[in-house]
């Protein structure tokens, strides 16, 4: 019953705010635990804005998928349980588009709320109709019978938006479709709930009517609907325009070179995509250029990458060569690359491009308690606006370092192998992490530890120093020698 | 300084550290030598400064894309390379059809830079194998220059040869052409050989079919070799110099060179069965012969028995050659000269015979400018060197002067060719500026040392008669001063003039086009990779892509994408049904295109920005190429009372034909410059003449950002209904 949503689709993401309550459930026997919880109110936004206005600096150009959660539990009998986590259900579909999972508890009294972050994790919880996952919550304090708490969770949606039309031509607006439930899934009773949808602007073609509906402006509201029971399901179809540029970086690689002579060398590959409805027929650069406002809309040109402050040597390439349209603004707290491709992406065309730049040693290589060096550097993809689906992050240790250890706060895949670069005899370590769907909430730091002896800095200067002496030796053995066999 | 310094030490370690006059020689000009090495290097980096480090021009490109097969797949899978993205539906055989030396030395280089694990690309190989063999051209040219007159001329010629602009033109950082390698090889081929005459080693002249090898191995051009060596033998017959040593080097390179040449597919039998390569034979026979009457004159030792006997040979030798010839010419055995060889020794065949050849502008006959503007004061100073080489007659200097006279002869037929004359002139301009200093200070340092001085040898008889004349002279040291004086001017004007046109000319990349903005800046038209890039990443991969030969190297090296002609126009019919597919009405050209399953076709258009080398400028050449080919294109269509215009007074043919109507497709909407109606070409100067252009059979599929390439789709086939 959950609607397939095209792996075509692109980067969702919505606003939900849940506010929901649980109330432990008066029975005489003794309760699972999540028969014990009920929710009291819930309060899902999908935010499927585009704000082009803020296009350049806030993290809500994804539209993200924001909840909030109240839970009350009450206590009716001894036997009651205490809780010490909550589980939220996704579709099979949403959870592999699943980019990531936030949750947060409200703690304290009104003026000194506090939300605290929780963590989440897939569980392993068995038996769902109709293939539902659930996610559990991990309180930081198990709830007590009868007692009432707040959460919050958010998160992100990647691929849910499926362009309809699927095709469409250079002067048509891109058509989108999203599809949801107007009730909250949730393994619990639901008391009272409703979905808001928020949408980047008036032009709605269609949504699905389940009453009580309301629509203003650009957000419709489904609900309030009460007294849901428990894995119910409302399917709902939104139709609207969505603009908004669909960039999404099919695969990155950034290597991360460490120089213990002071420098971060990070290389990036990307392979650009925009994934919104195809581009059909004619291209008329004509009409790009002398209409801008209507034609082309859904296409875009130009993305911005956040890089780390006192960023150096920035270059910007294919595989034919430099790519002369790109921008560096720099400051002490941040540098912008503004970098355009060689052409206007329009859907479904591809591009590929490869970033480099160098960063400063001190700001990133730290030394910890225990003698260990450690990295210091943010995971994730420095262009803003768009969705990687493939990351891999390859960190080339100095050669020499011994027992690398990554530490990530999100679960990856790591591995170690050997790379080999300018005048390398054993090569070095490579600490490669690797991740699926990666969205601007990835980009937290992440540190890599290691052992290294300064000793092993001095390998390659003293190999080239050895040469050269060679070389002149050998220039002062030949002048001063006479080879000749006989005198002549 | 370095005295004092030395005084300070103890007697043994002064006597070791102590140089000796001849160590200090060595010194001095180890250290100039390597001072010029490194300014040929040097000078030739101005395009990656400027622009990037990135492959020039058009042939490069394909240079470039079969290095990094031959890097990525191995030497034999390159040389059975069948290279189905290139003449669809023919394809070529890459390994058949190229000189490999070019392509061989940068994985060479490639692999020995790894292998001392320093991690460069092939690409940055690539684009510095010109510069480097540039400098070791530069080391050639001081042996060689010290082999036919002395070590000073060899420096001369080292640093004369390094900034010479006939030769950078063709070996700046980024032009990855056979010629880069082939310079090197051709000049070290007549080093090795006249080396191997003058000591009459066989050593040398193994040396020198080694690098004749390596010259047939990287460039076309050998056939100048093939032909000069047997021309100049010929010459020291005629002129009574033949001798021993002329005898081993000549055989030895020769049979040798041959067979090694044999190794190379491209070039494969031709060396006997060609006509071009055939002087070399028949001079290789003479030489027998005449070895065998030398040794018959000694033998029979009668003057009359002897004259009878050489009679009766030559008659003999002469009527088995001419037959020889006359049979292997009428059984095809020997090919008949190519039209390329024609050309050479006509300027003018191939403007009547061949219109592919006579388009590139590279093979046109050169202008007295280019030369000034290429050789500078080595034109003034080449006559100069020709009078000192036949002041003091050797094999060597007559070897020199022969090289010298017909490569400039050659150079003035085809622009291309003034770089092989390059490494002559630049030798014997040396000679003529190393003996006029040398005589110069002579005549000063003599004067005011001692005044019995006696010139050495090796200053030659020149500097002994002017110290005759000048004897009687009494301003004669100040008027060395002036005049050596006046040569320090000249050269330092022509390392000024080189370095000028270095960074003007011969150092634009040629694919980015640079100008000048409005508020000063520099504004970079990147078209042509943006449409290549383009094609690369959005079109499907097996598309097929029409356009004219100059643009097929860059389009399968760049775009990744097969094309129907390129730069190599081995195949003339194939290259007509393009041209005329361009020049033919939209449905005539849909026929074609369908029958060659054309799915994109690209043109290049300067209309909007000013960019005058574009496809309508290119396009009468294509009516011709069309038209040598199917008679139904005919020139006179295109034109009107023989002018070629594109305005409303154009031919109808013209007018709505393919080619014009892709270029223009749009363009009359189009404001091109402030103050002119809409549809106002900026190269030609004139408004168009068809504004109203539907497309039936294409469809604009990408326009780059200046409109320099354009791109349509071909639309598939209509369904029947």
């Amino acid at each position: 019953m959950a609607p397939s949503l095209s792996a075509l689709a692109t980067a969702v993401s919505s606003l939900l705010l849940l506010l929901l309550a649980a109330v432990i459930s008066v029975s005489s026997s003794p309760p699972a635990p999540e028969d014990s919880i009920r929710i009291i109110s819930a309060e899902k936004r999908i935010d499927l804005t585009s704000s082009t206005v803020k296009v350049f600096l806030t993290l809500k150009q994804y539209l993200h998928f924001y909840s909030r959660l109240r839970l009350f539990q009450v206590e009716n009998d001894a036997t009651g349980p205490e809780v010490s986590q909550v589980l939220l259900a996704f579709t099979p579909t949403e959870a592999e588009h699943l980019a990531v999972v936030k949750a947060t508890r409200a703690e304290g009294k009104r003026k000194k709320k506090m939300y605290v972050p929780l963590s989440v994790k897939a569980s392993d919880l068995a038996a769902t109709p109709n293939g539902a996952r659930l996610y559990s919550i991990l309180l930081s304090s198990p709830l007590k019978p009868a007692e009432v708490t707040t959460l919050e969770v958010f998160y992100v949606l990647t691929h849910s938006l499926e362009p309809f039309p699927a095709e469409i031509t250079q002067s048509d607006p891109q058509l989108v479709y999203y599809r949801d439930s107007a009730v909250l899934l949730s393994p619990y009773h639901v008391l009272e709930q409703a979905t808001y949808i928020k949408m980047p602007s008036n032009r709605v073609e269609s949504f699905t009517r389940v009453d009580p509906i309301s629509r203003a402006g650009n957000e419709v509201k489904y609900g309030t609907y009460n007294n849901q029971l428990p894995n119910s399901y409302l399917p709902i179809l939104v139709h609207y325009e969505n603009n908004r540029p669909f960039a999404v970086v099919e695969e990155l690689v950034r290597r991360v070179e460490i120089s213990h002579w002071g420098n971060v060398q990070i290389t990036e590959q990307y392979k650009l995509k925009h994934a919104g409805a195809r581009h059909k027929g004619v291209f008329s650069r004509l009409e790009y250029q002398s209409r801008p406002s209507i034609s082309g809309v859904s296409s875009f040109k130009n993305l911005l990458a956040m890089l780390p402050p006192r960023v150096h040597s920035v270059y910007y390439r294919d595989e034919i060569g430099n790519i002369s349209s790109s921008h560096l603004r720099s400051d002490s707290h941040k540098s912008e690359l503004e970098i355009e491709p060689r052409y206007p992406l329009f859907g479904g065309w591809h591009c590929t491009f490869t970033i480099g730049y160098g960063l400063p040693l001190q700001d990133f290589l730290f030394e910890s308690d225990d003698g260990r060096r450690y990295m210091n550097l943010t995971f994730g993809c420095p262009l803003l606006d768009t969705v990687v689906d493939d990351l891999t992050i390859k960190v080339v240790l100095p050669e020499g370092s011994t027992s690398p250890q990554a530490v990530v706060p999100f679960l990856t895949e790591q591995y170690l192998e050997t790379s080999y670069s300018y005048l390398d005899v054993v090569g070095r370590t490579t600490v490669v992490l690797k991740k699926k769907n990666i969205v601007g909430e990835h980009n937290v730091p992440f540190q890599v530890f290691y052992e290294f002896n300064p000793i092993f800095m001095l390998a390659e200067p003293l190999m080239l120093m050895s040469a050269v002496f060679l070389f002149f030796v050998a220039c002062i053995a030949y002048v001063h020698m006479d080879l000749s066999i006989g005198k002549s | 300084m370095a005295t004092a310094a030395l005084e300070s030490l103890p007697a043994p370690l002064r006597s070791t550290l102590r140089l000796k006059t001849k160590q200090q020689e060595l010194l001095l000009r180890v250290s100039a030598l390597a001072l010029i090495y490194v300014l040929a290097f040097a000078v030739r980096l101005f395009s990656v400064l400027r622009y990037e480090s990135m492959i020039h021009e058009f042939d490069p490109y394909f240079n470039y894309r079969t290095t990094l097969f031959l890097t990525e797949h191995g030497f034999s899978e390159f040389w059975n390379w069948f290279d189905s993205e290139s003449w669809y539906p023919l394809g070529r055989v890459v390994g058949g059809t190229l000189f490999p030396g070019l392509m061989v030395t940068a994985a060479l280089l490639h692999r020995l830079l790894r292998a001392l694990s320093l991690a460069v690309h092939i690409r940055e190989v690539c684009v510095l194998t010109a510069p480097f063999f540039a400098a070791n051209t530069t080391l050639v040219a001081y042996a060689f220059g010290r082999e036919i007159w002395d070590s000073g001329a060899g420096l001369v010629a080292a640093a004369l040869i390094a900034v010479c602009p006939g030769y950078i033109s063709r070996s700046v950082a980024g032009s990855y052409d056979n010629e880069g390698v082939a310079i090197f090889a051709l000049l070290l081929t007549f080093y090795l050989f006249v080396r191997a005459v003058n000591t009459g080693s066989l050593a040398w002249s193994l040396a020198s079919a080694f690098g004749y090898f390596y010259m047939v191995s990287a460039w076309g051009g050998y056939v100048f070799i093939i032909n000069l060596l047997p021309l100049y033998v010929l010459v020291l017959l005629v002129t009574g110099r033949y001798s021993q040593r002329l005898y081993v080097a000549y055989n030895s390179t020769y049979v040798l060179g041959m067979l090694l040449a044999m190794q190379i597919r491209f070039v494969g039998f031709q060396h006997v069965q060609s006509g071009e390569h055939m002087a070399a034979m028949g001079v290789f026979f003479l030489l027998q012969v005449f070895f065998f009457l030398d040794w018959m004159k000694y033998l029979l030792n009668d003057a009359k028995l002897f004259k009878s006997f050489l009679r009766i040979t030559l008659t003999c030798v002469i009527t088995v050659g001419t037959l020889a010839l006359g049979i292997g010419t009428a059984s095809g055995y020997i090919s008949p000269w190519t039209g390329r060889f024609y050309s050479l020794l006509d300027p003018t065949y191939a403007k009547d015979h061949i219109p592919i050849i006579a388009s590139v502008s590279e093979h046109q006959p050169t202008a007295w400018s280019s030369f000034m503007f290429d050789f500078h004061i080595l034109l003034f100073l080449f006559p100069a060197g020709l009078y000192f080489c036949f002041k003091r007659l050797s094999d060597a200097t007559i070897f020199i002067v022969m090289y010298g006279l017909t490569s400039m002869y050659f150079a003035g037929v085809m622009v291309r060719l003034i770089l092989v004359a390059a490494p002559a002139v630049c030798l014997i301009s040396a000679i003529a500026a190393s003996a006029t200093i040398k005589n110069l200070t002579t005549l000063i340092r003599s004067k005011s040392r001692s005044p019995q001085t006696v010139s050495g040898k090796a200053t030659g008889s020149k500097a002994a008669a002017k110290g005759a004349v000048d004897q009687s002279l009494p301003y004669q040291k100040n008027a060395a001063i002036v005049l050596l004086l006046g040569a320090f001017y000249l050269l330092s004007r022509y390392a000024v003039h080189c370095t000028w046109v270095t960074s003007e000319a011969y150092s634009s990349p040629s694919i980015v086009l640079a100008a000048r903005g409005h508020n000063g800046g520099r504004v970079i038209f990147d078209d042509y990779r943006e449409a290549y890039y383009w094609l690369r990443q959005n079109t499907p991969s097996d598309a097929k892509i029409m356009s004219w030969w100059d643009y097929g190297y860059q389009i399968t090296a760049m775009g990744n994408r097969t094309v129907i002609v390129d730069n190599n126009t081995w195949n003339n019919t194939h290259i007509a049904t393009v041209g005329r597919a361009m020049s033919s009405y939209e449905d005539e050209a849909y026929e074609i295109m369908q029958s060659l399953d054309v799915n994109y076709v690209l043109v290049v258009f300067g209309g909007v920005t000013g960019y005058s080398s574009d496809d309508i400028n290119k396009f009468l050449w294509m009516v011709r190429i069309g038209g040598g080919v199917f008679p139904v294109i005919k020139e006179p269509d295109y034109l009107v009372n023989g002018e070629y215009r594109i305005d409303k007074g154009a031919a109808p043919k013209m007018l709505n034909c393919l080619m014009y109507k892709l270029c223009y497709y749009r363009f009359g909407e189009l404001t091109t410059e402030y103050g002119k109606p809409p549809g106002y070409d900026r190269v030609r100067g004139v408004e168009i003449g068809n504004k109203d252009i539907k497309l039936e059979y294409l469809e604009e599929a990408f326009t780059t950002s200046n409109w320099i390439v354009r791109i349509y789709k071909v639309k598939p086939p209509k369904n029947r209904s």
